[in-house]
């Protein structure tokens, strides 16, 4: 007996389908590469590869939602909101990657491959209706970036950076699986749409398995975007991972769990808000005052950038717990803002930094702001934009998000976070003083700057939508709040 | 016939057995071991709750946590075989890594 | 009888499950958990789950620890397994468990026949539990199914270039 699969749409895997092939010409490529001077061109296929999958998700925006796969993807404002936000932060990491990858005799085949499948895992988590496919979706990107994260050659501290992330990632992974399954017990579904009528019709919401299911749930998502108290993992990892894949990590890992997060929880759990939304605020206040607070004293710039990703993971969760069309849009916002600002931030630590490891400590960065202006420059508009200092897009993205808590009533936790950005301010800017005011101590040599095309383009898209999106923001908010708006 | 909330506490049970080998174990292996075993409570559960809800979608599940933990071990292994190699002690303890 | 299985191999899942965590020896954890999971796998019968079951059996216990174990061997070559010899304690743990192991899967084909017996229908109530997961495996979870293509192949990369050869 023949099993009929039915109609199969690719279009609405298109995105994927177009990464895949892209990865799968880099490894076939890979074959035929002989020499160092011949690497680029794989990063250039992988380039392409987002390009044409950008071209593909874009042509998603705007349409009416289209299921396919049996319910178990779908093509909307939402996914291609996301998607686009993944590209950019892959095709960024490429670009910044092209020079790291040969100065750092990284296997660059393998390199391209893995990235351009954990992107492929990315959008797949924004696509997906069915938890079993958000599941399959963030282990490709977690086994992907498990590796990426030991790559870093003859470096002892990447490969330990690579265990521990795999085995916390392992782990939270068993939590998340166990949510799952609760809810699968408790709803009879897994996917996202009959939970979220389930849920809906239920009288009571206080079953055990149904929130022993949710907390399960949160728990692994919290891992995966750093929420205390989940977060330890987060300094070691980005510290010894390779620079260009620490960046990818912080925004675009984030990025995708926020997507899931936003999916699953204001989605299908709405039901369940109060619950959650208490907990998320806890998670949020803890997250937000550890990671400031931590911040404070690094002296490794790839630390003290983790514990700022820490820091607004725990501003974005506001926004999730504010909820809304004005929350959920800020959330969109501001993760848009962060994966630019942030990737920028690396792009100037991947200049400065040099053959195994060295130059990521801050007092490298002494006086390489009066030395090399523009990177200076760059480097200040970053910390700035971080920091929430106007005109730039951080403090747009921080407005948002802070009003929308107000709106929705959660003043206490405005007042927190608005002292926590504060804080926040002294780390940021002690990196640019760090460069313009201070001088090399004496006796340590010059630290030289590594420069390469692709990373001053990476530099200039970072600065320009830095900018532009602080000062012109109307537009990306307008896009932010059309994609969320199934959720209203 | 067995009660499926049997199967569920047992699931529980071994879950359980699984987080606490990660908390008190420092091999490096025996860590990722504890976490196949968290793995397959939760594969138990499944099992047990797609039983109970008279549909087989839970089992498609567990088959796709069995493919993730194929591709988990391979990956994991090779990750502290790689470790391994660069540190050159035998004894996987002194990885130390898990301090919570 | 069902009730008397559970408790068996849930007590044996349970007991080894203590013992893998507790044993200070990799190998012996590691024997500890194919134990768990082969009962682990009767229980699947149990439940009606023939081919999860064997795919149990087969990747778990099979591929998966093997592996497990061929590393450990591998990590331990040099101290421990040298200097004193693979224990005698090892070699015995080894044949107790294969042999705990053999009579396990022999009572429980023994047991799936009395189960067979005393309730012949299916418990999903479809004719043949590995059919009915092959028709929904490349149905409703055709794209799940093709995703972990992807998956495996990103695993195979990863794992080829982190423990692969470098010159």
């Amino acid at each position: 007996m023949g099993i009929e699969t039915g109609t199969v749409m690719l279009s609405i895997i298109g995105p994927e389908v177009v990464l895949v092939l892209a990865a799968l010409g880099i490894m076939m490529t890979d074959l035929f590469v002989k020499s160092d001077s011949e690497q680029p061109f794989l990063m250039w296929i992988g380039f392409v590869g987002m390009l044409g999958a950008l071209a593909v998700s874009a042509s998603f925006w705007g349409k009416e939602a289209a299921y396919g796969f049996y319910g178990m993807v779908v093509a909307d404002n939402f996914s291609a909101f996301f998607t686009t936000l993944f590209l950019i932060a892959g095709g960024l990491t490429l670009l910044m990657s092209s020079g790291y990858v040969r100065a750092q005799g990284i296997a660059a085949g393998e390199y391209y491959t893995l990235t351009l499948f954990a992107t492929t895992g990315m959008v797949l988590m924004a696509q997906s209706t069915d938890l079993i496919m958000l599941f399959l979706g963030l282990e490709v990107l977690s086994v992907s970036l498990y590796v990426l994260a030991g790559m870093a050659q003859d470096s002892t501290r990447s490969a330990e950076s690579s265990l521990k992330y795999f085995m916390l990632g392992a782990f939270s992974t068993g939590f998340l699986l166990y949510g799952i399954a609760l809810l699968y017990g408790a709803c009879g579904s897994t996917r996202l749409a009959d939970i979220g009528s389930v849920l809906a019709q239920k009288q009571i919401l206080r079953e055990p398995m149904l929130l022993a299911g949710m907390g399960l749930l949160l728990t692994g998502f919290g891992f995966k975007i750093a929420m205390a108290p989940f977060h330890r993992w987060a300094p070691d990892v980005y510290e010894g991972a390779p620079t260009p894949i620490t960046g990818f990590m912080s925004v675009g890992v984030k990025a995708a769990a926020f997507a899931a997060l936003l999916r699953v929880f204001a989605g299908s759990l709405a039901a369940l808000s109060p619950h959650w939304k208490e907990l998320l605020w806890i998670g949020s206040v803890l997250t937000m005052t550890i990671g400031n607070v931590a911040a404070l004293r690094q002296t490794n710039i790839k630390r003290m950038l983790a514990y700022s990703s820490i820091a607004h993971a725990g501003y974005i969760l506001i926004g999730v717990v504010a909820g809304g069309s004005a929350g959920t849009g800020a959330v969109l916002y501001y993760l848009l803002v962060y994966t630019l600002m942030n990737i920028g931030a690396f792009a100037v630590v991947i200049t400065i930094e040099q053959k195994g490891e060295k130059n990521l400590n801050l007092s490298a960065y002494a006086g390489i702001g009066s030395r090399h202006l523009a990177l200076g420059a760059a480097m200040a508009v970053f910390m700035f934009s971080l920091a929430g200092i106007p005109p730039f897009s951080g403090f747009m993205g921080k407005f948002y998000i802070f009003s929308a808590a107000v709106k929705e009533g959660y003043i206490g936790l405005t007042i927190i976070a608005v002292l926590n950005s504060l804080v926040s301010v002294y780390y940021y800017l002690r990196v640019t003083v760090m460069m313009f005011m201070q001088e090399p101590e004496s006796g340590a040599e010059e630290a030289a700057v590594f420069f390469h095309p692709a990373l001053a383009g990476v530099l200039l898209i970072a600065i320009f939508f830095t900018v532009q999106m602080g000062l012109f923001p109307s537009s990306y908010l307008q896009f932010a709040q059309d994609s969320i708006k199934m959720f209203l | 016939m067995v009660g499926t909330t049997q199967y569920l506490v047992l699931g529980a049970v071994l879950f359980c057995i699984g987080v606490a080998g990660v908390f008190i174990r420092r091999n490096a292996i025996v860590v990722f071991m504890c976490i196949e075993l968290m793995l397959s409570a939760v594969s138990l559960t499944f099992i047990a709750l797609s039983r109970s809800q008279g549909s087989i979608d839970g089992q498609i599940f567990v088959f796709f946590i069995m493919t993730v933990a194929a591709a988990e071990a391979a990956v994991g292994l090779a990750i502290i075989l790689s470790l391994y190699r660069r540190r050159q002690t035998i004894n996987v303890d002194e990885f130390d890594l898990l301090k919570w | 009888m069902e009730q008397q299985l559970f408790w068996l191999w849930g007590g044996i899942a349970v007991i080894s499950a203590v013992m893998m965590i507790l044993k200070r020896n990799p190998v012996h954890s590691a024997l500890c958990l194919v134990v768990v999971f082969v009962s682990l796998a009767l229980l699947y019968v149990l439940l009606g789950a023939e081919f999860l079951a064997a795919v149990q059996v087969i990747v778990y216990a099979g591929a998966i620890m093997v592996l497990f174990l061929f590393v450990i061997m591998l990590l331990n070559l040099e101290t421990e397994v040298r200097s004193q010899g693979l224990s005698r304690v090892a070699f015995k743990a080894c044949s107790l468990a294969g042999t705990g192991l053999l009579l396990l899967l022999l009572l429980g084909g023994g047991a799936v026949k009395a189960l067979r017996a005393m309730a012949p229908e299916q418990v999903s109530g479809v004719p043949g539990n590995t059919q009915a997961v092959a028709e929904l495996l490349f149905t409703k979870y055709l794209l799940p199914f093709e995703v972990t293509s992807i998956l495996l192949l990103a695993a195979i990369v990863g794992a080829l270039v982190l423990a692969g050869k470098r010159d």
